[in-house]
């Protein structure tokens, strides 16, 4: 049985027929050849497969593709404006936020939501957030570096009016 | 691709749903925000031969506020529900922080969790603490199943086969009541290994008028601390007796060994929680709940 589904990647439109049982992580990776999104524990604990639903982060593997017919999705290769990386990209890369890099779109797509949300968070609050993914190399005292670096730049570049 | 074969089927009307969980026998499952299903697909866990996937069923999205209770329909996402609580029910703000990881209650429903009924998460025990109701919709109608007689052992409800969990109500605490709520797991977000719920109501700066406690993470359900509720009801909640009350409902639970704790571990801090939360309920009486 198979199911055909609409959905928008990127601003990117693509129709496909999919089997019910295709989640959307194999979807994106293996349909749409997009490799960003990485697959860990495939069952929603490690959170590399984090992408966007509108504008929400969800775990890619806990959503079947047939779901998001006619729904909005973001991935990592969504994020940055041309050769411009987003500033939480570029702050995971000045300060040294990653290193074999397998959960660092998970993390980068979560990121970006909860600064959303959290402008300017504590320590505490990031470490919080950050608890909804696994980095084996363990490397987290970095990306909390990152992920603070990146909000004093985004508020930097969107100034609150007084 | 990991779980199973399954036949997929995406119906616009609670009606519909109903009929295509009866036509599959019992081999049938909802999914709803999926979040505790589709890991159990990806381990084969579950071999479901069909999925009525609800989301597309208009008119189940609604939290509402009315006589007392608040019904939160069967797609209210997690996330929702804390948005919504966290200008009026500081409660309900803290329980769904402790639901998961941000990304998860995105997806994952109110309903999904309490109807999931997961004896270590934290949704079946508020409901249980706040004597809801469940709104299961059949082939022969709609019935609405109280908290206390709905979980039966671990992820088994009395939930027909054949129903769809429409909604579920939550009794509001009364004004004045406090609440405590604690609980210790490895990791923030992780599945607790022992967690407590608790709301005290009082006359004016006297007797306990009211005391509601419930566990999770103690047994296959969710489980009332009634003796320590008893203790308390009419009498003066001093120290000693939120003590003593706390002591008494942990001493009739039976928690089970597993790799995370040992029973008596989890005996004994369910003890603690419980006179923690009492006495965080006895110091917010008079505020917000």
């Amino acid at each position: 049985m198979s199911v055909s589904i609409r959905v928008t990647v990127n601003g990117q439109e693509h129709d496909r027929s999919v089997e019910p049982r295709t989640t959307l992580a194999d979807f994106l990776r293996e349909d749409l050849g997009l490799t960003g999104t990485h697959v860990g524990c495939e069952h929603g604990v490690c959170g590399a497969c984090t992408v966007w639903l509108d504008t929400e982060p969800v775990r890619a593997c806990l959503m079947l593709a047939v779901q998001v017919d006619g729904r909005r999705i973001t991935t990592i290769e969504g994020i940055a404006s041309g050769e411009a990386l987003h500033p939480v990209q570029e702050a995971f890369w000045a300060k040294h936020g990653l290193q074999c890099g397998y959960c660092t779109p998970g993390i980068i797509m979560s990121a970006c939501a909860f600064l959303r949300e959290r402008p300017a968070p504590s320590r505490e609050e990031i470490r919080e957030m950050l608890a909804g993914h696994l980095c084996r190399c363990t490397g987290y005292h970095f990306i909390v570096e990152a992920i603070e670096a990146a909000a004093l730049a985004l508020r930097s570049s969107h100034p609150r009016s007084p | 691709m990991k779980p199973a074969p399954f036949d997929y089927t995406a119906p616009s009307t609670v009606d519909e749903a109903v009929s295509a969980l009866s036509d599959a026998g019992d081999d049938a499952k909802v999914l709803a925000g999926g979040q505790s299903l589709i890991p159990m697909l990806a381990l084969r866990l579950a071999r479901p031969t069909r999925l009525v996937d609800i989301n597309r069923i208009a008119g189940l999205d609604g939290i509402r506020e009315a006589s007392g209770m608040l019904e939160v329909g069967a797609l209210v996402r997690q996330r929702a529900l804390e948005r919504w609580a966290g200008p009026r029910s500081p409660l309900f703000s803290e329980v769904l922080r402790h639901v998961a990881h941000p990304p998860i209650r995105n997806r994952g429903t109110v309903v999904g969790s309490v109807v999931h009924a997961d004896p270590a998460s934290e949704l079946p025990a508020l409901l249980l603490c706040l004597e809801g109701v469940v709104v299961a919709r059949g082939p022969g109608g709609e019935r609405m199943i109280a908290a206390d007689r709905f979980y039966r052992a671990p992820l088994t409800t009395s939930l027909g086969a054949d129903e769809v969990a429409t909604a579920v109500r939550f009794t509001l605490p009364p004004a004045g009541a406090g609440w405590g709520f604690a609980e210790v797991s490895r990791r923030h977000g992780d599945f607790a290994l022992i967690g407590a719920v608790a709301m005290l109501t009082r006359a004016g700066g006297g007797p306990v008028t009211r005391a509601r406690l419930a566990f999770f993470g103690v047994g296959g359900t969710p489980v009332r601390g009634l003796p320590a509720e008893q203790a308390l009801e009419g009498r003066e909640p001093t120290p000693a007796r939120l003590a003593e009350a706390a002591r008494a409902a942990a001493a009739v639970l039976s928690p089970d060994d597993d790799i995370h704790a040992t029973a008596a571990y989890r005996q004994r801090v369910a003890a603690t929680l419980a006179e923690r939360t009492l006495g965080a309920a006895l110091a917010r009486c008079g505020g917000r709940t």
